[in-house]
């Protein structure tokens, strides 16, 4: 019912701030997060009958404290109240919650939710699907179907976070400026993480996976409105929005990618392309730029341009140097190559990757860029050798099916002019 | 008489409605507009992008760039320009040009996110 949908969002978009606030309150993921879901039972109940309350966070974090309390209280036969100093590091909470949440709380509530899902001691894969349970509130069938594994799997997952994240210390004090920066750095890896997640999808999981990259940018707008003046985060938000607003044209009906320049562009999503080229524009004033500012403005320029034909491949091949000096990486040095080989052809592009062929022996990206590269030169067999390890290597089906594309146009290319093609 | 219907809600809560409800919430807007329409009586319409998307100009000498909202509680909103700019450079461009001739205060610059420009004279 539509009754009742601007009650899920007011829950989803208050879900931050009051469970980081539970945290604070409680020091304990397991009961922040119990207390969190008590409340919303409250809020089903309350909130048609009553309205929404003026601060739906606020109400939250002040009827989940008193659930969980009432809690402890009955089971205190079992086990002693905490101690009234470990459970606050407030002077006098009631005060505190009666007045309005201050906007330093509430900023360091959520980045500290963040930061403790993206703790060093855990794995990756544990970061994103902790905070996609506990910023999020994804239910873990929902992460386990997108992360294609089972229910089971990721509940242990999540779980093991968890217990890692309660044994080691976590900092519960308001983070000083270096600190909130760290932190800051390791949430934005996080949401790009998450992203990723959502992004590389193949053709029949899309839909399963694309709420990720819908999480991820919720979250980066949530950072966005925290650090409104950090360029890094503006360029990161814009990355999310313009790569997400292909979304649409990025396979076709059997599942198959189609790549960049075979797009139909009249299927992107031109407000969140709007909205992407506002924010790296007003990030490349702060002229302190860093790898989100540049992936953006790369994934602008590609957004720009209104055919492929238009693409400023020189601006884009300027662009990747800068990352590489940035971040230098074999992969980036790979995307870089394909912008070289539209400006300088595809023999420069083939010099440029050769030397990465040990370090990327293993990445199927590799493979499917040199075969493209030694097709355009007429090097079909080498192509073919290229597209062969290429397709061993795929992740998804839909990445397979590509290359399997192209080696069906080098067969077709080679019949007409007899057996040339003697391996 | 022309008046400008501006529009406050919680950033948040928008910004977390699904495709699905936000293109609800624009689709019984429009059934409102297209009455306002046909009756002549509708102007521009337009829907700014999120206030992270905003730059302020505060109109001091030289003036100065500023990110984020204007948020100044003590000042109001007095009305609104509709300027057709490349990017954000060119859009802060018009805006000097404007401080200059209207000192004090602030301009926020944000860019549109949807525009129907209307069918009423003044």
């Amino acid at each position: 019912m539509t009754d009742t949908a601007w009650i899920d969002a007011a829950l989803t978009s208050a879900r931050p701030q009051a469970v980081g606030a539970l945290l604070r309150y409680f020091r304990n993921l397991d009961t922040a997060e119990e207390a969190y879901q008590n409340a919303c039972l409250r809020a089903l109940k309350s909130w048609p009958q009553n309205g929404p309350p003026r601060d739906p966070a606020a109400w939250l974090i002040m009827v989940g404290r008193n659930v969980a309390i009432d809690d402890i209280r009955r089971s205190k036969k079992q086990e002693a109240l905490p101690d009234d100093a470990a459970i606050s590091d407030l002077d006098d909470a009631e005060e505190q919650l009666a007045e309005r949440l201050d906007g330093s709380h509430y900023r360091d509530d959520i980045l500290r939710l963040l930061f403790i899902c993206c703790h060093p001691d855990l794995p990756a894969t544990q970061q994103i699907a902790l905070a996609l349970r506990i910023v999020s509130g994804l239910t873990v069938k929902q992460i386990a179907r997108a992360f294609l594994v089972s229910d089971a799997a990721m509940e242990q997952r999540i779980t093991r976070a968890k217990a890692r994240v309660a044994d080691a210390e976590v900092p519960f004090e308001t983070p000083g400026a270096v600190e909130r920066s760290e932190r800051l750095t390791s949430v934005a890896a996080m949401i790009y993480l998450i992203f990723n997640e959502g992004y590389s999808a193949s053709g029949d999981t899309a839909e399963i996976r694309s709420p990720l990259c819908e999480e991820a940018i919720r979250l980066a707008r949530l950072l966005l409105r925290l650090f409104q003046s950090e360029p890094e985060i503006m360029g990161l938000t814009a990355l999310l929005l313009i790569q997400h607003a292909r979304a649409a044209a990025r396979f076709d009906a059997g599942g198959a990618v189609i790549l960049l320049d075979d797009q139909d562009r009249s299927l992107w999503n031109k407000s969140l392309i709007a909205e992407g080229l506002a924010l790296i524009d007003k990030a490349m004033r702060h002229r302190r730029s860093g790898p989100y500012q540049v992936q953006a403005a790369i994934a602008a320029l590609h957004a720009r341009a209104e055919t492929p034909a238009d693409t400023d491949w020189t601006q884009i091949d300027l662009l990747y140097g800068a990352l590489e000096i940035m971040q230098p990486s074999p992969v980036v040095t790979l995307n870089r190559a394909v912008a070289v080989s539209k400006v300088k052809g595809p023999q420069a592009a083939l010099d440029m990757i050769e030397p990465l062929a040990q370090r990327l022996s293993n990445y199927f990206h590799f493979f499917g860029v040199r075969g493209a590269f030694l097709m355009q030169l007429g090097r079909n067999d080498e192509a073919r050798t290229a597209f062969d390890r290429a397709i061993a290597l795929a992740n998804t089906s839909a990445e397979a099916a590509h290359i399997r594309m192209h080696l069906d146009r080098l067969q077709r290319d080679s019949q007409p002019r007899g057996k040339k093609s003697g391996k | 008489m022309l008046y400008a219907i501006l529009c406050y809600h919680d950033e948040d809560t928008v910004g977390s409605w699904t495709k699905e409800q936000d293109a609800a919430v624009m689709q019984k807007l429009s059934v409102v507009q297209d009455k306002l329409t046909q009756q002549g009586r509708l102007g521009p319409v337009a829907r700014l992008l999120p206030t992270t998307a905003a730059t302020t100009l505060r109109k001091e000498d030289p003036p100065l760039v500023l990110d984020g909202p204007f948020a100044e509680t003590k000042e109001q909103l007095l009305g609104f320009y509709v300027v057709d700019c490349k990017n954000l450079d060119e859009a802060l461009d018009v805006a000097r040009d404007l401080s200059r001739v209207n000192p004090g205060g602030a301009y926020e610059i944000r860019p549109v996110g949807h525009f129907t420009p209307g069918s009423v004279k003044p």
